[in-house]
């Protein structure tokens, strides 16, 4: 008890310390390595919870992609970053953050330390209905089947973040290529490194998704990887930034939303209501949604983080 | 037999637990960037390498021995590279201390 004790305390004070640090850091790029810490302590953290799903995609997506994103915001913030760091938000609006981020700390406190005895769990619930499904793992159960509609949103919603992430482009520049360009300075490591890695990363991001039937893996995590070897090969210069225009994009983006809607409208006319999956196909209709949602992740994923268009289309 | 290969681990997960210490420490101390990445290099080179070897015993099966191995081509790979670009960022922007 005592070694795993000093870990699991060592580990908390460690998350707590990097976030106080990314808070107070000087700089937006500063700022951004110390969250993309913070994301990897916190997988660390989910792992000794149990929770290697989450810590997968906290790694994947909260760490990784996120990180991404938010380096090449810095990036883009430079030229700004002096004048809006002289600006300092009016009283009451230091007020209200401060009276909300006590709320929530409060009440995440009051939770972890009166819990509720015995702690409500649909864990039960969750792992009878599994055999049925063909499927191992319970969280891909609950994403895939159980609230299925939440993840179908889901998918939506990362649509919409994309198209948002588009329209900060001129008129002139839709459907062109993003800003996304091969740096020429960076050197032949790059060339290298994207010529090496890809091979392998392709394998473990397929290996991802086809693990999360029986065991912590999935779409998500799975199309995170294979965004980040995308676009790692985007940014070596060894294939070209496809424009945001091209039918073939716009069809991989929809692909994975549309089948897995799809899918749900037949519930409809098949078992008994939107998104339920006939008992005799569960398993195979899983299979094509979760390929296909990972194809579709994978490619917004990549181009939310390759930005808005900035050249024209070339017809 | 068993006894023998947990002395092995300890072993070498403690050698590389010390170049770790060194790699941070040489992070923390030294002065200019080329340097502080020769120190970083330590720790992830030799440091998880030890790391890693110390494991080995402990890994339940082959492929499990494998992940670990690959684990440690791949932190090489993509440490050796980012090496590379950090320190000619490094040059290129001129030394900051």
């Amino acid at each position: 008890m005592t070694a795993a004790f000093v870990l699991d305390a060592g580990l908390a004070l460690l998350v707590v310390a990097v976030a106080v640090w990314t808070i107070a850091a000087g700089s937006a790029f500063a700022a951004v390595v110390g969250f993309v810490t913070f994301g990897l302590l916190l997988a660390l953290a989910w792992v000794r919870l149990a929770a290697v799903d989450v810590a997968l995609t906290e790694a994947a997506v909260g760490s990784g992609i996120t990180g991404a994103l938010l380096i090449t915001a810095a990036a883009r913030l430079r030229p700004t970053e002096q004048r809006s760091a002289a600006e300092r938000p009016a009283v009451p609006m230091r007020v209200a953050a401060g009276v909300l981020a006590v709320a929530v700390f409060a009440g995440l406190a009051a939770l972890v330390l009166f819990p509720a005895d015995p702690a409500p769990t649909l864990a039960s619930q969750a792992a009878v209905h599994l055999p049925e499904l063909g499927v191992g793992n319970a969280v891909t159960a609950v994403l895939i089947a159980y609230r299925a509609l939440d993840t179908l949103l889901e998918k939506v919603v990362l649509l919409l973040a994309l198209i948002g992430v588009w329209s900060l482009a001129p008129d002139r520049f839709w459907g062109g290529a993003p800003g996304l360009r091969p740096s020429a300075s960076l050197g032949g490591e790059l060339t290298l490194l994207g010529r090496l890695l890809p091979p392998v990363g392709i394998v473990v991001g397929i290996y991802i998704l086809w693990v999360g039937a029986i065991a912590p893996g999935g779409a998500f995590q799975g199309g995170a990887i294979l965004a980040a070897m995308w676009l790692l090969v985007m940014i070596a210069g060894l294939q070209a930034v496809p424009e945001t225009g091209q039918r073939w994009v716009r069809m991989v983006l929809v692909a994975g939303p549309a089948v897995f809607l799809a899918v749900g409208f037949a519930g409809f006319a098949l078992p008994d209501g939107f998104l339920s999956y006939p008992a005799q196909f569960a398993k195979p209709l899983i299979i094509v949604i979760e390929v296909v949602l990972t194809l579709s992740i994978a490619a917004i994923l990549g181009l939310l983080v390759a930005g808005p268009p900035e050249r024209e289309r070339q017809r | 037999m068993r006894i023998l290969l947990d002395i092995v681990t300890v072993v070498a997960v403690s050698a590389g637990a010390v170049f770790f210490l060194a790699g941070t420490v040489g992070l923390l101390r030294f002065p200019d960037s080329l340097s502080r990445l020769h120190a970083l290099t330590k720790a992830d080179n030799l440091g998880l390498g030890l790391v890693v070897l110390g494991l080995l015993p402990q890994a339940d099966g082959v492929l499990a021995a494998l992940k670990l191995v690959a684990v440690w081509l791949l932190a090489q790979l993509a440490g050796a590279t980012v090496t590379q670009l950090v320190a000619r960022a490094a040059r290129r922007g001129g030394q900051r201390a």
